[in-house]
């Protein structure tokens, strides 16, 4: 799993960008935030994952600085903050998909049901199969769609006959609100359905494995408002089962979604709140700038 | 000589239009109000120039150049005697050759007759004269061109988008050449060929178990019955590159999965160029290798095990040319492999797949059409491969599938049908042509079953 070559093509475009839009910043700000603590409240009563002191690096380039953070059980945590400020590498950190990225390095505390997910003897294909990730551009496999959602169970062995899988297949595609799209064509590649019925077929796939934690890192920035709507829709209904960490652009759509606010910069957790008190009444003045628009 | 001056006085011809054209344009643009009011930019009218004088030309050129032998044949052959215009096309011919060597200097006068002298005098005059019509012709056709063109030159001309059409048209031409030489292979192989099948009966050919090609040339010469049954070639090219493939397909494949998706980029950086060396050695160093070192290490193993292997074996050529086509299987398939998205390989992982498991099930299935072009590739070289063959599996057309003994190719069979002295209407080297058409079907074939394969297989990525 480690020390794939190829991942390496993936760090100019996903993460060579922090230091130049970083920079970029400096125009509208000049707020030190070299050694700063987080305000608000980024702790909570019954975390299901919770960070500590967490410094993320990518070959010498310290991409996240000592966040440390706790998402709630059944909540939907949202992250916010410019290009650049770490918030889909720390999303990444917390089901170590970042792993697969030979430069980078994690540092700190991540523990999921109080364990530590980066501990000796950890299994990154048990804990994957617990914390799902659904990413930023609809990434179906070129298989059927019945194939797509079966991935999941079939890897890890989570159906026993034809009659089980079928069931897992179903639900899932129901919880992802797909199924009376699709229930005719399931033998179709995935591939041939329109964006946002590709990025709810990845959100199947990834529940289909019965996960408790679902990291979405940008689900909605390739599609259209109208597929954004049922995704946000179906986020909504998900909270009911799964705990969901959502990196977004969007600071309508966290408004919409989430329960809790995390805003990042220049890989600081600069403040964490409920929701409705990030939009309203943000704290810290970098917060404000960016909810209302000033830069980002 | 000739032909250079005339293709150089071209060449300058259709700068001198460029220039011109290029400077007409300047001139009628600041006439309107400067450049801008060009539909293009001058350098387009210049090109449009250049080639409107070089085109036409060059194909009043081409085809005077076609041309030219015949049309003076048919007029020196019309001055000639009754009697020799009455011979047969071939002795014609034979004499009209003698004539021109004459003209030219290359036979003195002593072996030409007087016929053939008074026709050599009047094809000299009728060379010269063509040779400067040529010239004259060609020239003319450039500068008319050239002119027409820098006439045509009006602000509203739109010189850019004619350029282009005339380099879609270029592009066109230059890809059905490579349609036709294809089309021209076929044919000549394909005519030699049924010589060769009005003597020999195709299904004789087709389906005989027996080669022996060697035809009686006396009534009373012994050891020589000439069967041509195909069959045993057929079975021993397939033998062999069956052993090749067996090879090269999952060394190559899995050298491949490991560079792109295990290697370090060090490794890959270093492992990679020493493979891709491999592809560069000739074959018939590798013929070298199967014959002396392969071949009887080979035999000694098998001795030692109490085997016999014949010391020219399938086994040996099959073993070496797998070696050779490692580099290809696996140069072809790193690139595919590489090629699939990573947007896949994170799916996978993060459904908490492991990399061998996102490799059998999701690189390899988005990567099969192209590692079956790849494999098919190189189906087709194990195929068409002969030096190895000829140096390291031997002559004798035994009809086997055992791998230890000696078993020979189409592609050795047709070298050997060639090589040296032969007679071109015997059926023994026109053998040699049917050989070279059922090689190219049985790759045809294989290309078709390829196509088929991947469309029927292929999982499409976006």
């Amino acid at each position: 799993m480690e020390g794939s070559e190829k991942m390496t093509a993936l760090e100019p475009t996903t993460y060579g960008a922090v230091p130049e839009e970083a920079a970029g910043l400096d125009i509208h700000d000049h707020t030190d935030v070299s050694d700063y603590k987080t305000i608000g409240s980024p702790f909570v009563d019954n975390p299901k994952m919770s960070a500590r002191n967490v410094n993320v690096y990518y070959a010498d380039k310290h991409a996240i600085m000592d966040v440390s953070l706790d998402i709630g059980e059944n909540e939907v945590i949202a992250m916010i903050g410019p290009s650049g400020c770490g918030k889909s590498t720390f999303l990444r950190s917390l089901n170590r998909m970042n792993d697969i990225i030979p430069i980078c390095r994690v540092d700190g505390d991540i523990k999921l049901d109080g364990e530590d997910i980066y501990g000796t003897g950890q299994d990154t294909v048990l804990l994957r199969a617990r914390v799902g990730m659904v990413f930023q551009k609809p990434n179906p496999f070129p298989k059927s769609i019945y194939e797509n959602v079966a991935y999941g169970p079939k890897i890890h062995g989570l159906a026993h006959n034809k009659a089980e899988m079928d069931e897992i297949v179903e639900q899932s595609l129901r919880r992802a609100s797909l199924w009376d799209e699709v229930k005719d064509v399931l033998d179709k590649p995935g591939t041939g359905l329109s964006g946002g019925q590709q990025q709810r077929l990845c959100i199947a796939r990834a529940i289909a494995v019965s996960p408790e934690v679902i990291l979405m890192d940008e689900p909605c920035s390739a599609l259209d408002p109208i597929a954004t709507a049922r995704i946000e829709e179906l986020i909504d209904e998900l909270k009911e089962r799964f705990t969901i960490a959502i990196v977004t652009h969007s600071m309508q759509q966290a408004a919409r979604v989430s329960q809790r606010t995390a805003y990042f910069h220049l890989g600081k957790l600069i403040e964490v709140g409920e929701t409705k008190q990030i939009f309203t009444m943000p704290s810290h003045e970098l917060t404000e700038n960016y909810i209302t628009g000033r830069f980002g | 000589m000739q032909t250079s001056t005339v293709f150089l006085t071209l060449l300058a011809l259709c700068a001198v239009s460029f220039f011109v054209a290029r400077h007409r344009s300047r001139l009628v643009g600041m006439a309107g109000g400067g450049l801008t009011t060009l539909n293009s930019l001058p350098k387009h009218y210049g090109y449009m120039a250049a080639l409107w004088a070089g085109l036409p030309a060059l194909a009043l050129f081409v085809a005077w150049l076609v041309l030219e032998s015949t049309v003076l044949q048919r007029l020196v052959v019309v001055t000639l005697p009754a009697e020799i215009q009455a011979m047969p096309p071939s002795e014609q011919g034979l004499y009209y050759n003698q004539l021109v060597a004459y003209a030219l200097g290359n036979v003195d006068a002593s072996q030409v007759s007087e016929a053939q002298v008074q026709g050599a005098r009047y094809y000299s005059e009728l060379a010269t004269a063509s040779k400067q019509l040529k010239m004259l012709l060609v020239s003319a056709v450039a500068v008319l061109g050239g002119l027409l063109a820098v006439l045509r030159i009006r602000p509203d001309f739109r010189a850019r988008n004619h350029v282009e059409t005339i380099f879609t048209s270029i592009l066109f031409i230059c890809s059905f050449i490579a349609v036709l030489t294809t089309l021209g292979i076929v044919l000549s192989v394909l005519f030699e060929a049924i010589r060769f099948f009005q003597v020999i009966d195709i299904s004789d050919f087709l389906f005989g178990l027996q080669w022996s090609p060697q035809m009686a040339i006396r009534a009373d010469q012994v050891g020589a019955s000439g069967s041509f049954g195909f069959v045993p070639l057929l079975a021993g090219t397939l033998l062999i590159s069956f052993v090749a493939m067996v090879i090269a397909v999952p060394v190559g494949l899995m050298s491949a999965i490991y560079l792109s998706e295990y290697a370090s980029r060090r490794f890959r950086a270093v492992t990679k160029p020493v493979l891709e060396i491999l592809a560069g050695v000739p074959t018939v160093v590798y013929g070298f290798f199967a014959a002396l070192t392969v071949a009887p290490f080979l035999r000694n193993l098998g001795e030692s095990i109490g085997l016999s292997v014949a010391s020219e074996s399938a086994l040996a050529a099959g073993l070496v040319m797998g070696i050779m086509i490692i580099p290809f299987v696996m140069s072809l398939s790193d690139d595919i492999i590489s090629a699939v998205p990573d947007t896949m390989r994170e799916a996978s992982l993060g459904m908490g797949a492991t990399m061998s498991e996102t490799i059998r099930k999701v690189l390899l299935p988005a990567a099969l059409p192209g590692i079956v072009g790849g494999i098919l590739l190189a189906v087709s070289r194990a195929i068409g491969e002969t030096m190895i063959v000829v140096m390291a599996a031997g002559l004798s057309a035994k009809l086997t599938i055992n791998p230890l003994e000696a078993v020979t190719t189409i592609t050795v069979q047709i070298v050997t049908l060639l090589v040296g002295d032969q007679e071109f209407d015997s059926p023994k080297t026109l053998a040699a042509f049917a050989l070279g058409l059922v090689l190219f079907f049985v790759t045809l074939m294989l290309n078709i079953v390829a196509l088929y394969v991947v469309r029927k297989y292929r999982e499409q990525y976006e």
